[in-house]
């Protein structure tokens, strides 16, 4: 019988892999996909609590509402970043992302 | 086992797999591909916890635009050999492991070990109404500072990736 805590165990699984590729990859573009995974996981999160804990309510999904609306502009603007370091460096590697450093 | 619990199973198996398949494949446009069907596992498990409409937003939202939109950069940003085009720093992947892999012990236990009080199954009736109703009433402030928000990162995409000339 699937209950509450198989979502959480599934969204804490998704969120681990997230995780692991945000402090495992090189390429900038990457780590934006492994962000995506963790906010999609918070949402998983979010819907369940939203279905087994709060009773007639619907706070939870209006919130998931709100993290993907997030997601969006800060997918929009990373790669918008990513483009335009590539234009300097002519690489997405992590490592050569240094324009802050001195 | 209903036939309920089958397809949970067999959607968290394929959002796990395709999650997998995101962060270790070699070539970056596997890998995006691979998130396209991660997003749309995670759409289905909305379906199965009574939230259609979230789940249309996110076949609209992530599987649709945010996917184009990464592919789009994908295709302007790479110049070397595609095939080696998303590894691995050897120090940051063993160190991944155990961060990653410690979190998700760790997590595991507290849910498993927790007592959740009461665990309803909220079935509500109209639940694209209730989320009008309160996007429109309590949260109408929060519904305009996300569309300040999106303004906002358009706005400042465009001008980021335009350059300087």
């Amino acid at each position: 019988m699937i209950s509450f805590e198989h979502y959480l165990l599934l969204s804490t699984i998704i969120f681990g892999i997230g995780l692991y590729g945000i402090l495992a990859k090189k390429n900038a573009v990457a780590v934006l996909m492994s962000v995506e995974l963790m906010l999609n996981a918070v949402n998983i999160n979010f819907i369940a609590i939203n279905k087994f804990i709060v009773q007639g309510e619907i706070t939870g999904q209006l919130f998931a509402i709100f993290v993907i609306v997030v997601a969006a502009a800060e997918v929009a603007v990373g790669l918008a970043l990513i483009l335009s370091i590539f234009r300097q460096k002519k690489s997405v590697d992590l490592n050569d992302f240094d324009l802050l450093k001195w | 086992m209903s036939i309920l619990d089958l397809v949970f199973i067999v959607t968290a198996g394929i959002t796990i797999l395709a999650s997998i398949g995101v962060v270790t494949s070699k070539n970056i446009l596997h890998s995006a591909l691979f998130l396209v069907l991660s997003f749309l596992g995670v759409a289905t498990i909305y379906f199965q916890l009574n939230a259609a409409f979230l789940g249309l937003v996110q076949i609209m939202i992530y599987a649709g635009a945010i996917s184009v939109l990464i592919i789009f950069a994908i295709m302007l940003v790479m110049s070397e050999d595609i095939n080696q085009s998303n590894l691995t720093h050897k120090k940051g992947s063993f160190i991944g492991v155990i961060v990653a892999g410690f979190f998700t012990f760790l997590v595991s236990i507290s849910i498993v070990s927790t007592k959740f009080g009461a665990v309803f199954n909220n079935a509500l009736e109209n639940p694209v109404e209730d989320i009008a109703v309160m996007l429109m009433g309590d949260f109408v402030i929060a519904f305009e500072v996300a569309a300040i928000l999106l303004l906002v990162a358009i706005v400042g995409a465009i001008i980021i990736a335009k350059g300087a000339d």
